[in-house]
């Protein structure tokens, strides 16, 4: 035998859009065939036999991805959403099937896909570990050799016996987490599963999935963490669109990933006015986001200042304009607004026709990592939207490794400011006098 | 780490291509598994419910009360040589079995749709472990059915030794029901609400409360293609002493096999997309 833990061939999966709908009653597929039998009585002399509305759309989730993956190879899986990364897991945890192509896997496969699954809440932690232990694939030996350490990693020796719908949150993952982590498949799948569980029980998560890929086990990564990627992967693919873009190690695939998400939309450059966007009363002539010092292709990470720029014609004399910054973090959520009340040459002054630029300084420490998009509005009078554009900008904020303080994991929050904190020693406890207080 | 490098078996993930084969081989593999959702079945069974076991027991018992008042005694309903409340305990065993398996094989896969859109083992185990698990209720009213011949002193004959086969019938008959049901309830949600119903129909065209021979000469054949009516006859005719079934029971097996296999490769074929729709 050679030493290819997975070799996939020019995997490909196509989704047709109805199978994706939760389910389908009876009554629908009889409405359906009743609207096309009523349809072809409409029209009988057609020929054709093929109604395009009828015919399901379909979309490739993944197409012609090969890889090879030797034995003990960590590989970490990065991409946008909807880039396939979950799709070609499934199809090697063989959940669902391919529909071209195809992969040998040697060895036993576990995935971290599935924590929490197969719970009965009816059943006791005892149980669960057993039931949950066979559904993940682990030989009763294992589990009962392995018992006592997965109680004791997930901490709820107390509550062994009792049924798991009386646990916490917290405890249920735990356990749930435990289980799976004691797995020690040949091949170890993991899809972001770390969100769950307080902080402490992160970093223990990602201690034993760094142990599994030192201790020689066959890991594939998928995360949007690129920190943790980096650090336990030394190879990983890039899908983009259900197509490998890259493969290679970790830190050239990621910075080349990354590099594509700062490029698209981090400058634009709109020469021509009646080209650009805007109206008869506003053009937009350049929007870019670069670091405040240094080059403005360099990366911007957590610790750097930066400034957004904006280029525009105002092409009515005497209008009072101002721009209106709204900057979305990749959740959604409008991390701030910037107004420019504290400028003090233009503001609420009459603009003459003419190129304008506005300058917004964004201070170093404030925005957490991840990628931000910018909505532009341009407001007259202080009080009508006379063009709004959304997504104008799209740039990704890096995290930086030594303000991580030795966490993998992401820190939660919008906004990651550096704050002034201070702790002190108030009260020493006798160690004596300690039996009672 | 104690992983043997030689042991290593190798998975070929590929499109399956028309009718997938069967990879009853595969069911051997997990068969732990197997065992481990057929325990959890029962366990969750007794563990949720106040009277636990004893519903296995009230349930057909009930129902024997209510038939002997109404069916036997009232309605008149004859019972052959047997007093009619083991006549219709003798049937309400196999059927009380039969209906709560198809029950809760035709609606195991809808329930477990979490853990198949996140894992992988062969789906047949699970509405499979749901007919086993549902033996356990059917041991336990078989229990009682002893303890009521005993009580009327009905001693069965060699015929006896045919019951293990029509245990079979009707395990294989809940399993072949349940298979359909199971795969088309992923698809059509509409099953679930149908089962109860079905089951209700099913009972009263199985020779439950009355004998079949109330079934008219040319019909008794035709009767046999509802697999539960070779089932009872067969438990009546195996512990009472009844007339031998012969033809509907030969009937009934050919249906069941039909049945069973069609509800094997349908499900076979259903079970590539599960983890879509789910």
């Amino acid at each position: 035998m050679t030493d290819v833990a997975v070799r996939a061939v020019r995997l490909g999966k196509l989704y047709r859009v109805g199978e994706r709908q939760p389910y389908n009653t009876i009554r629908d597929v009889i409405t359906a065939s009743a609207r096309a039998r009523l349809r072809r009585l409409g029209r009988p002399s057609n020929g054709s036999a093929h109604d395009p509305s009828t015919e399901a759309k379909s979309m490739w989730a993944l197409r012609d991805v090969s890889l090879e993956l030797r034995e003990g190879e960590a590989l970490g899986i990065i991409g946008r959403n909807g880039s396939g990364k979950s799709t070609l897991l499934k199809i090697l945890s063989r959940i669902t099937e391919p529909t071209e192509g195809h992969a040998v896997i040697s060895g036993r496969v576990g995935s971290l896909l599935e924590v929490g699954t197969g719970f009965h809440p009816e059943l006791t932690g005892r149980e669960n570990i057993s039931l949950n232990g066979a559904i993940l694939g682990m030989p009763r030996a294992d589990i009962q050799r392995k018992f006592d350490e997965i109680v004791s990693f997930a901490g709820i020796e107390r509550y062994i016996d009792t049924p798991v719908k009386r646990y916490s949150t917290g405890m249920h993952a735990r356990l749930a987490f435990a289980v799976a982590a004691h797995l020690e498949p040949d091949i170890l799948i993991v899809d972001e599963v770390l969100a769950v569980g307080d902080a402490e029980f992160q970093k223990r998560c990602m201690g034993k999935m760094g142990d599994a890929a030192r201790s020689g086990r066959t890991v594939l990564f998928v995360s949007h963490n690129m920190a943790a990627i980096e650090s336990l992967c030394s190879r990983t693919i890039w899908l983009e669109g259900g197509r490998c873009a890259a493969d290679g190690t970790s830190s050239e695939v990621i910075s080349r990933y990354l590099a594509t998400c700062l490029s698209v939309l981090s400058d634009h450059v709109w020469p021509e006015p009646e080209l650009a966007p805007g109206n008869d009363r506003v053009r937009i002539r350049r929007a870019r986001v670069r670091p405040e010092q240094g080059e403005p292709e360099d990366q911007i990470s957590v610790a750097t200042p930066f400034v957004i720029e904006f280029e525009y014609w105002n092409m009515r004399e005497g209008a009072r304009l101002n721009l209106s910054l709204h900057v979305y973090n990749e959740h959604g959520v409008i991390v701030f607004n910037a107004i420019p009340t504290e400028e003090l040459v233009w503001h609420g002054r009459p603009f003459p026709r003419g190129l304008f630029r506005d300058t917004c300084h964004v201070p170093a420490n404030l925005l957490n990592e991840g990628v931000h998009r910018i909505e532009l509005l341009v407001v007259a009078d202080s009080c009508h939207v006379i063009h709004r554009m959304e997504d104008i900008l799209v740039f990704e904020v890096r995290d930086i490794d030594d303000s991580r303080d030795g966490w993998y994991e992401r820190r939660v929050g919008a906004v990651r400011p550096r704050l002034a904190w201070e702790t002190e020693h108030l009260v020493a406890i006798d160690s004596t006098a300690s039996g009672d207080a | 780490m104690g992983r043997t490098t030689s042991a290593r078996h190798t998975t070929t993930v590929q499109p399956s291509s028309g009718w997938v084969a069967m990879r009853f081989g595969e069911l051997w593999d997990y068969r732990e598994l197997f065992y481990f959702l057929t325990w959890r079945d029962i366990k969750v069974r007794y563990k949720q419910t106040a009277l636990g076991a004893a519903w296995a027991v009230l349930q057909p018992v009930l129902t024997m009360i209510v038939f002997s008042v109404f069916f036997g005694k009232l309605a008149g309903i004859p019972s052959g040589d047997v007093p009619y409340p083991v006549f219709a305990f003798a049937a309400l065993v196999p059927w009380t079995f039969f209906a709560s398996a198809i029950a809760l094989a035709g609606n195991s896969l809808v329930e477990q749709e979490r853990i198949l859109a996140k894992v992988y083992f062969p789906r047949l185990i699970v509405p499979t472990a749901a007919v086993l698990a549902s033996l356990v209720d059917f041991g336990i009213a078989f229990v009682v059915l002893l303890g009521l011949m005993l009580v009327y002193g009905i001693v069965p004959s060699a015929a006896l030794l045919v019951l293990p086969f029509l245990v079979l019938l009707a395990a294989a008959t809940a399993l072949a029901v349940g298979l359909w049901l199971s795969a088309l309830n992923v698809k059509y949600r509409d099953i679930r609400y149908a089962i109860p119903f079905a089951v209700q129909l099913w009972l009263f065209i199985s020779p439950v409360a009355y004998p079949s021979s109330l079934v008219p000469e040319p019909w008794d054949a035709v009767y046999g293609i509802n697999p539960m009516a070779g089932v009872i006859d067969g438990f009546r005719w195996a512990l009472l002493g009844a007339e031998p079934p012969g033809a509907t029971l030969a009937i009934s097996v050919l249906v069941t096999g039909g049945l069973l296999a069609g509800g094997l490769l349908y499900f076979r074929r259903m079970e590539r997309s599960f983890a879509d729709i789910v």
